[in-house]
Order: C-alpha cells, then structure tokens, then sequence
C-alpha cells in the first residue's frame, strides 16, 4: 500500500505514463481485489484521459465506476424495514448494531434476531440490545426465521417505530434452499409492510468472490444497497467497487472498527483514496 | 470452491483437446488462460506469475515429446495438475500429538473466518477418533462467542472450559492457561482453544495471541481462513505469521463457490501446509486436506476419492452386512432396507455436495445447485407414514392404506403411488438378479459374456438353406 502512494508520487513527476508503469498500476489495482478485467479497463481509461496529474486521472477514472443511485437509507411512513442478509462471517449482527446504534437518533429501533440457526447468534444480538438499549424481538433457536420477522413487524407497529432492522443467518449464496428461505422471509414481512431496504453485508476482504454473492443476493431479495465491513484491516475493499460497476448497487455504510460507533456513511472520495493509497 | 477455476480449465483443456498438434503458441495462450483463471480465482499476483513460469518451462521441455504423441493435451493437463498440487503442499500433515498428553491447539485467524464453528468441528472429528477433547472459550470479545461454543459444545458432546461470560471482560490470557490446566487434571487428551477474531494489523489483540501462545505452548496453532478472501490473504497471514506465528493452515466455507485461489497463495509463500478443510453448515462437514484431491476438483477430475470415504462413513457397516446376508438368503429387499439407506445418505451430507465430488460436476453445476435436498426427506416422510406390515410388504398397500400413508406424510397419493411404484420396480430387478443363478458373492447384474468358444460351437451347429452359404460355413 505503502509502495503505492510512493510509486504514484514518482510518476506525478514524469507525467507521461510508460508501459512498466502501468502494468505496475495494473498489479496494484489487482492486489485491491478490484479484478483483473476491470483494473485493465481502468488503467486504459487512465491512459487516455488528461489531467494535472495520473493520480488525478486515476481518481476520476475509478469516481466514474461507482454507481449514480441514491447512497442513503430510503424512510418510509409508519416502520422503516431493513433487511441484512449476506454469507457466513461477513459481521451481519455486528452491522445491525451498528445500524441500531446510527438510526437511535433518528427514531426508535426495534431488532429482529432472525438468525435462529447459528449458535447464540440470537444472545450475540441481544447483548448488543441491552448495550443500546434497543429491544430485541426473537424466537426459539430453530425457530422460523420469517415467524420472527413477522413478529418483529407487529411489535414494530405497536411500538410505532420508526426502524425496523431485521438480521438473518449467514448463507453461502450457492445454497438455493437457504436462498428461497431468505425469498420466504422477505414475501412474509412485505405481507405486512414494504421492505424499505435490503441490505447486502460484504466482508472487505473478500476477493472476487464477492461478484457472485452480489450477484446471486440481488437476484433472490433485490439488495438495494451494500455494508463494507472491516474496511480497517489490510484489505482494501476494492470489490465493492467491482460490485458497484457491474451491478450498480451502491454502498451505503461502511464498518470502519469494533466499536459500535464505528459505522459511516459511504464516502466515495474517501474509499478511492483508500483504495490508491 | 474451486468450481469456477475448474469449469474455466475444463474450457481451456477442451480447445487443446480438439487441437491435433500443440505448438509453443497453443502452450502461450493456455497460460494466459490459467493466468486469468487464477487472478479471478484469488490467487495472488507474485504466484500466478511463478506458477505459470514453472508450467512454461515444463510444458516446453516437453513440446517435441508432444508432437510425437497422439494425447498432447493430457500430457500439458498432467504438468498443470501436478504443479497445482505442488503448490497446494504435495504432502498434507497431520495433527502433532504431544508425547505428554494433552495435546493442545490453538486457533486464529481474522473475525469471521470461522473459528468457533471450526473450534467445534475438530472436536467432534477428534472425539470420533477416541479422543477426549476439551474446548476452551477464550474469545472473550466478541459477543456471546463463549454461549456459541457451549451451545456448539453440548451438540457434539465436548465439555467446554468457559470460567468467563465474555462480551469484552474477562482476561483471554488467563483463561487459556487454566484450560490447559484443567485439562491436565481432567485426563484430557486435546485442548482446543478458542481465540479472539483479530485484523492483522490490529497490534492489540495479537499481543493477546502472542501471550496466550507463550502462556500454553501449543502444539499446533492453527491459521483459520476463509475461502473467499482475496488478494489480501498474503498480507494477513503474514501478519499472522510474524505475530503469533503458525503451524498449519485451515480452509474454511469451502461449500461456497469462492474459488479460494488463497489457498494456493499462502501454501506458496509461507510454505505451511493446509491441514484441514470446512466444507459445510454441519459440525461433521470437516476433513483433513487432500491436495491431490483438491487439484484433481480445480481441474475438473471431480473427487471421488473423498465421496467413497464419505459413503463408508455414513454406511453402518452392521447395516451393510444385514443387507448382504439378506439378499443371500432370498430375503426380499423391503422399504425398511430402504429407509436405511435413505437415512445413511442423508448421514452423508448434503446430495449437492456429494454430487459435485463427481467428475465433469463443473459442467453440470447449475443442475446440482437446483437439486432439491428435500426429496430425501419427503421420501422419508412417506415411508415413516407406514406401518412396519406396509414397509416389508409393499403388496398390501391398498387405496384406502396409500390416503392414509398421503395423509400422514402431508403428500399427495399420487407421489405415494409413485414411490411404490419404483420400489416395486426395483424389488423386482433384485429378484431377476438373484434368480439369474449367479453365485453368491460375484458382482450382481453382470450380463452373461458369451465366450468365443460358443460362438464357434453355435456357428458349427448352424446349417444355412444357402448351399454357398453353408461351403462357407463348414470351411469354419
């Protein structure tokens, strides 16, 4: 990462960018896990335009393959239903805390722990309830996960909040009958009332991987926008962006650390700077 | 996992396949298929480059052998495989049990790779092997990590050492080192040891691996990875490796379709073996890695290898033997073998999984990611629905018996009739067979060969009305 802010600084000198260089850039894009196919595509971009500077070029270049659409949660009268759904691991009931912890100021929160099959998935939600002082709507451990959304819902209501954000079990996306299970959950709680938003949680250190996951969630529960996770580790997240450009769904927050408070709204300048920096 | 590397090797392999001569060019564009291949499945930059470069000079020290041959592309296809299972670490290792018992293993990795699933799944495999584990519950972190474990814990039978609730209090360090105690006392012969999920950067936490490390000298400390991380897999585990340092490697949600390329990666520039894979939702979804198995599945041979382990697993051997002793005496095979067996392959995990281990699966993966798991159980359903007198005796399944067994199994008579049906099917072509006089112990539905012998003995016997015909034939 270090090599890459040095390396841009040299050929800010040079201006003009030799073959060497840019199969350097070309690595560099790859080793952010943005794929092979789109860092040849964005260095050749980068190539042609002209700006002050190839940093400057580089930036605008990567800027134009995020998506256009709409980077905040869309409200809705009455309860605001939010959904994170993702694969195992990615921090999906970390997220939902975080999100609880973000929303509070805005209205009240109600969770739903409808992740009733991993192993105390359901007290790992609720000890973040307490901590937050969110209530928490479960069921019985292999429960209906879509019997505690629907719960959620109707105790939503009568408490008239204003958010409503329901977390699921992980699931590989190649797993259809966990993925009609995911469908189910969604059907039921549109029974009742819209789901504003589907969020895809996406672990920023997932390689191309994530493309897929993207791809097979958006199909089956049409994620409207993506929670980058871990973005304070070593990896820098460039799959989000591979994400954005081929299925224009947008990030909305990023998980930026442990604590609770360490959730933001998507900044692009920012994430592309932490991308070639 | 590797599924989409294999489908792509299938590709490439099958346009050199329907080459007749390779030539160096043919070798350039096959590499330049497996450099793409990789970079899309993970594998980082610096291997992909030394992988293809070794392949390279093999393929084209071999190239005037080639030409003269007639299977030119299988002979590049065995360089690729053989290589890709260099890579992988040529020779898997097993766990190191300490001449002192207990055993003790520690795990780490990054939030999320699966640790605490994993801490449970080695359990489970060791205590099927006659060991007495003890899991320890040392993520005092992450929120309710500790309940995870012991609900996990109680599942498989494995007591778990958990003096602290967790959820950020408690100190690790101390935990650990009185497991390793308690474990001493107890006459355990393995302590598995649960850590905190840490980023490798984070200095905070790896400073708590390092102590707990150096508090109970493990055995083994095992590096747990998820199968979808990407390019920054070098970087973490070398994190890892320069902190708290590692033995061996764990490949978790290999179930997935990542086509963990990381594998190759870290097994190449860390030269750690990868010892055990986590191949599903269930506890007992775990193995030892295979390495030739596993480039044999990125090239699309499929894994049969593991699948007949995995049948023998699954099958009682008691129960097999019943069924043979059965057969051989006449006995006929009835629902309740049937049931068995259905049970013995639900044992198995889940038919997608096993019908990817076969070979050419790459091809026909959209057909096994629609397979409905829940026919197995449907069909269960309907068996579980009959009286013991219906399950030996098919014949006494009358309508007014089929509404009742439809009724009770929540299915429609017509997918009762169905089932009754091929099972009569199938009771009837066992009997043929066993009446076909074979003797007991040969393999059952062979077609009688008929030898060249009585062919020429039949042909003697034949006499044509065609006088030519017959010259001919007595001629012999």
């Amino acid at each position: 990462m270090g090599i890459f802010s040095k390396f841009l600084s040299k050929i800010k000198v040079t201006e003009l960018l030799n073959k060497p260089d840019l199969d350097e850039l070309t690595n560099e894009l790859i080793a952010a896990d943005i794929g092979a196919d789109l860092a040849h595509a964005i260095i050749e971009q980068t190539r042609k335009l002209k700006s002050s500077t190839p940093e400057e070029s580089l930036h605008t270049v990567l800027l134009s393959h995020l998506s256009k659409k709409e980077r905040s949660i869309s409200i809705t009268s009455g309860v605001t239903a939010v959904m994170v759904v993702g694969v195992n691991g990615t921090g999906k009931t970390t997220s939902v805390a975080k999100l609880a912890n973000y929303f509070q100021s805005k209205g009240t929160v109600v969770l739903a722990a409808a992740d009733t099959f991993r192993a105390a998935a359901v007290e790992q939600l609720q000890t973040w309830g307490q901590r937050i002082g969110v209530d928490v709507v479960s069921g019985k451990e292999n429960s209906d996960p879509a019997s505690v959304a629907f719960d959620a819902i109707s105790q939503a209501q009568q408490l008239s909040a204003a958010f409503l954000f329901i977390d699921t079990a992980g699931r590989l996306h190649n797993k259809s009958d966990l993925m009609n299970e995911l469908e189910k959950i969604k059907r039921v709680i549109e029974k009742v009332t819209p789901v504003s938003e589907v969020l895809l949680v996406i672990d920023a250190t997932t390689g191309q991987n994530g493309l897929q996951q993207a791809k097979i969630f958006a199909e089956a529960v049409q994620v409207t926008g993506i929670v980058l996770t871990k973005l304070d580790g070593s990896a820098r997240g460039g799959i989000a962006l591979a994400i954005e450009d081929s299925l224009d769904i947008p990030i909305k927050f990023v998980g930026t650390g442990e604590l609770i408070e360490d959730l933001a709204p998507f900044n692009p300048d920012e994430y592309i700077k932490g991308l070639i920096s | 996992m590797f599924d989409a590397l294999s489908a792509r090797f299938a590709k490439t392999f099958g346009n050199l396949r329907s080459k007749g001569k390779i030539s160096s060019s043919d070798i350039d564009a096959v590499l330049d298929e497996i450099t793409s291949a990789l970079l899309e499945a993970d594998v980082a930059r610096e291997v992909v480059d030394l992988f293809t470069d070794r392949i390279h000079t093999q393929a084209l020290a071999l190239l005037p052998t080639l030409q003269a041959g007639t299977n030119q592309a299988q002979a590049i296809f065995d360089v690729v495989n053989s290589e890709l299972t260099k890579i992988l670490g040529s020779e898997s290792r097993r766990i190191r049990f300490a001449k002192n018992p207990p055993t003790v293993i520690m795990l780490a990795g990054l939030q999320g790779a699966g640790k605490t699933t994993l801490a449970a799944k080695l359990a489970k495999f060791y205590k099927d092997q006659g060991n007495t584990p003890i899991l320890v519950a040392a993520d005092l972190q992450r929120p309710n990590a500790v309940t995870q474990l012991q609900v996990l814990g109680e599942q498989i039978g494995v007591p778990v050492f958990a003096p602290e609730p967790g959820n950020g209090s408690g100190n690790a360090v101390q935990v650990a080192r009185e497991g390793v105690a308690f474990a001493k006392t107890k006459l355990h012969n393995m302590v598995i040891v649960d850590t905190a999920g840490r980023l490798g950067v984070d200095d905070e936490l790896m400073d708590e691996a390092i102590a707990i490390r150096n508090q109970i000298q493990p055995d083994e400390i095992l590096f747990v990875i998820d199968a979808m991380i990407g390019q920054s897999a070098i970087a973490t585990a070398r994190a890892f490796e320069q902190g708290v340092g590692f033995d061996g490697l764990v490949l978790t949600k290999l179930d997935g379709d990542a086509r963990g390329g990381a594998a190759l990666s870290i097994t190449e520039v860390l030269k750690r073996p990868i010892m055990f894979v986590s191949t599903g939702e269930k506890i007992s979804d775990f193995d030892h890695f295979y390495p030739e198995r596993m480039a044999s599945r990125i090239l699309g041979l499929g894994d049969v290898a593991t699948l007949a382990e995995q049948a023998k697993k699954a099958l009682n051997p008691e129960t097999s033997a019943k069924l043979e002793e059965k057969f051989a005496r006449g006995d006929d095979f009835t629902l309740e073998d049937f049931l068995e067996q259905l049970e013995a392959m639900a044992n198995m995990g889940s038919m997608g999984k096993l019908l990817s281990m076969l070979p050419g699966a790459a091809s026909m993966k959209k057909q096994i990611e629609n397979f409905d798991e829940s026919e197995i159980v449907r069909t269960k359903a309907i068996v579980q629905s009959m009286t013991p007198q219906e399950r030996r005796d098919v014949k006494v399944l009358n309508g007014t018996r089929r509404a009742r067994i439809a009724r009770g199994s929540g299915r429609a008579v017509s997918e009762v009739n169905a089932l009754v049906d091929r099972f009569s099917a199938a009771q009837k072509a066992m009997k043929q067979m066993r009446n076909g006089s074979l003797p007991a112990g040969m393999p059952a539905g062979m077609p009688a060969m008929p030898t060249a012998k009585s062919t020429a003995v039949h042909k003697k016997k034949s006499k044509s009305g065609n006088p030519a015909k017959r010259a001919a034939e007595e001629r012999g």
